[in-house]
């Protein structure tokens, strides 16, 4: 798996957003996704959590408050090894 | 993400027109591995491919007690790749009592095809959930009683606004227990008082046409239900299912949409070698083959008592197999091992043609469409090939390990029934007695001495309460000889039984071979002089021996008899109801109108000469005078 946890993200919000992967930045946010609304929110943790095998916390769900901060928090969860940003 | 490659794919069979590829691609990704990632993927491309690809539609209102918004999306894709386009709306916040008792609530406005009414018991009887050790018994059996008024007054209100159908969860026993192992000891049980409720819930679900049970708590077991249920998200979002668990209720809610929208297969093909028993029996012999109660052997024949399961739920059992006829034949009849006999099959294709030219012809055998079928393969080369070739034919994809088939068989939605009529339990005995009809026609030169030997004695009774179930399947399932094509559930057709215009006729069959069963149906709406034809249909079982003929002379009679002059159908031509096509010219109706290729056809019944054929005894229960 030579795929970054950044693609892997924004693969997620693609799919969630019914986007495509370019129109993904670490930058994209509820303010610049008009989709991202709180149940896609909830959809959006309930995908990361299966894709990446981890659970987070409430604290955590109400922080991702863009692609950069969710990468940022998988990076902090995930073992180094996985964690190839 | 493993299925990148995949989705690329995808979209480029959407860019460049492929749909038929794009959407098999699409059941490949949903069933490679159901998530939310996926199932957003997986909606938004079908999306695209409603206008393309042939999709059942069907709308859905779901009442709640907690947050099901992240389930919609998962069940929303499971529909799409199993042909059903679904419309969800959700419910306000756990206000399912105001929607349901409210008759201009959006429950009702929204109209909805089927009503799914998910509860838990935290939120129905909390008490029961949490503060058990705190209740006297006397108190548990108020609360009892209470949650059962409950489901009472909302069923009954809900029935008496809508008549769509309704699936109930049941309530949910806690994953642990207030007094521990001690529950099941005491004198009242935590566990006992919510099966109480459950117990009265099912009762209550069999007062009501089209009220479903889907067993929550069962649910919930099957799972495992320590790992059920996510703590943190239930505190802070009322979502009590845990994230990986979400598509199991998605995929239990399809298990009832399914039969609910007609999306089933009445057949099973089933390929020998490999599928029914480990080996190769044209090389191993019927004493190498691998079938018995022990591993591995064992893995067959649970895949066999799955489908003497569904035998007895009325699915035609038919093989498909490229084999020499007597090695498979001398498995069937004599391995000690076999559950399944010849005699549980309708339909044997075992030869060394093409598999997709012997699908076509057991359909063509048994009667029904290629979309009545479903394929079980251990050759995952032949289940490629007979989905391109057959695109409408249901393949049923097994993992590559024989001891995981059962339960693959066992989670095929296309097999659920919501209800048995007598017919479907009798099915089996019906094809042994079909083929010595087919014997019979064989022997006989003149297809009026076929229908003199037949013997047969046709029954027309107006429906009752034991016949309203078959009635309303017939309308559902019947596609060949179906004039018209329009589906009713249990209830529209118990209304219209009740109603002064319309009459609702049920017609069965015997002959000198056994019961065929009620195998036909006559609605009819008077409208001044005119008595309409709403829906004729019969079952493929009597095509082509006159009964409709009988039929229709008694349409003719009745209407006579209540003073109307005029007879009058539609053909609403589809592309299965070719049989029935030529059925008002043949019997002398002239055509009045055509709208978009449908045909309004009409006769005077003063003048028109429609008899019951002379070898048919008619036996009729109308209303006044008639023979």
């Amino acid at each position: 798996m030579t795929i970054s946890v950044c693609d892997r993200v924004r693969n997620i919000c693609a799919d969630i957003f019914a986007l495509s992967a370019e129109q993904i930045s670490l930058d994209s946010s509820p303010q610049s996704i008009s989709s991202w609304d709180s149940f896609q929110h909830l959809n959006l943790v309930l995908a990361i959590e299966q894709e990446f095998e981890t659970q987070f916390v409430p604290e955590e769900i109400e922080q991702m408050s863009s692609v950069q901060h969710i990468v940022d928090l998988l990076a902090a969860k995930l073992p180094s090894s996985d964690a190839s940003l | 993400m493993t299925d990148l490659s995949l989705r690329q794919e995808i979209d480029q069979h959407l860019a460049s027109g492929a749909t038929a590829l794009a959407a098999t691609r699409l059941g490949e990704l949903w069933l490679n591995g159901a998530s939310p990632a996926t199932a957003g993927f997986v909606v938004s491309r079908y999306e695209r491919l409603r206008q393309s690809v042939p999709l059942l539609s069907h709308r859905a209102f779901l009442l709640r007690s907690f947050t099901v918004e992240p389930i919609i999306p998962l069940l929303r894709a499971a529909a799409f790749v199993n042909g059903i386009d679904l419309t969800v709306q959700v419910g306000d916040f756990n206000a399912y009592a105001q929607e349901i008792l409210d008759p201009a609530s959006r429950l009702y406005e929204f109209a909805p095809d089927l009503g799914i009414w998910a509860l838990q018991t935290r939120d129905v009887a909390p008490e029961l959930w949490e503060q058990y050790a705190d209740l006297s018994s006397t108190e548990t059996q108020h609360i009892i009683s209470r949650v059962v008024t409950l489901f009472r007054d909302l069923l009954q209100a809900f029935r008496s606004h809508s008549q769509a159908p309704l699936i109930v969860h049941t309530l949910d026993t806690p994953p642990y227990l207030s007094q521990g192992v001690l529950d099941h000891q005491a004198e009242t049980s935590q566990a006992a008082a919510v099966a109480q409720i459950n117990d009265a819930l099912r009762s209550l679900a069999k007062t009501h046409h089209g009220v479903y049970i889907l067993d929550y708590n069962a649910l919930v077991a099957r799972h495992g239900r320590a790992r059920w249920y996510d703590e943190r998200k239930w505190l802070t979002m009322r979502m009590p299912i845990a994230a990986e668990q979400l598509v199991h209720v998605a995929n239990e809610w399809l298990r009832f949409i399914h039969p609910l929208v007609g999306k089933v297969c009445k057949v099973l093909v089933t390929d020998l070698d490999n599928t029914l028993w480990g080996g190769v029996v044209g090389e191993d012999g019927i004493e190498g083959i691998t079938l018995s109660a022990d591993y591995p052997g064992a893995a067959y024949r649970a895949v066999q008592r799955v489908m003497l399961d569904l035998y007895y739920r009325g699915v035609i059992l038919a093989i498909c197999s490229k084999n020499n006829l007597a090695d498979a034949t001398a498995v069937l009849e004599n391995h000690p091992g076999m559950l399944l006999r010849p005699q549980h099959f309708a339909a044997l294709r075992i030869n060394w043609n093409d598999k997709v030219e012997n699908l076509r012809a057991i359909a063509a055998e048994l009667n029904v469409g290629i979309d009545s079928l479903a394929f079980l393969d251990d050759n995952p080369v032949e289940r490629a090939r007979v989905r391109a070739e057959l695109p409408a034919i249901t393949v049923i994809e097994i993992a590559d390990d024989p001891m995981a088939y059962a339960r693959t068989l066992r989670d095929t939605p296309v097999f659920e029934r919501l209800a048995l009529s007598n017919e479907d339990r009798e099915r089996g005995q019906y094809y042994a007695e079909q083929r010595q009809r087919l014997d019979l026609e064989q022997s006989v030169t003149s297809l009026e001495g076929f229908y003199e030997a037949l013997r047969q004695e046709v029954k027309i009774a107006p429906v009752t309460p034991q016949t309203l179930v078959r009635v309303a399947q017939l309308t559902q399932k019947t596609n060949q000889f179906n004039l018209t094509t329009r589906r009713y559930t249990e209830q529209q057709i118990a209304e219209m039984a009740a109603s002064l215009d319309w009459r609702v006729y049920a017609l069965s069959v015997k002959d000198r071979f056994g019961d065929n069963g009620l195998v036909g149906i006559a609605i009819t709406r008077d409208t001044g002089e005119v008595s309409e034809i709403d829906t004729l249909l019969l079952s493929c079982r009597v095509i082509g021996r006159t009964v409709e003929t009988a039929l229709l002379a008694f349409l003719v009679e009745q209407s006579r008899s209540r003073g109307k002059r005029r007879l009058q159908g539609w053909f609403i031509p589809t592309k299965k109801n070719t049989p029935a096509r030529e059925f008002y010219a043949t019997h002398k109706f002239t055509p009045l109108t055509e709208r978009n290729g449908e045909i309004l056809w009409s006769i005077d019944t003063p003048h028109a000469e429609i008899v019951c054929p002379a070898w048919i005894r008619l036996v009729s229960e109308g209303e006044g005078a008639h023979s």
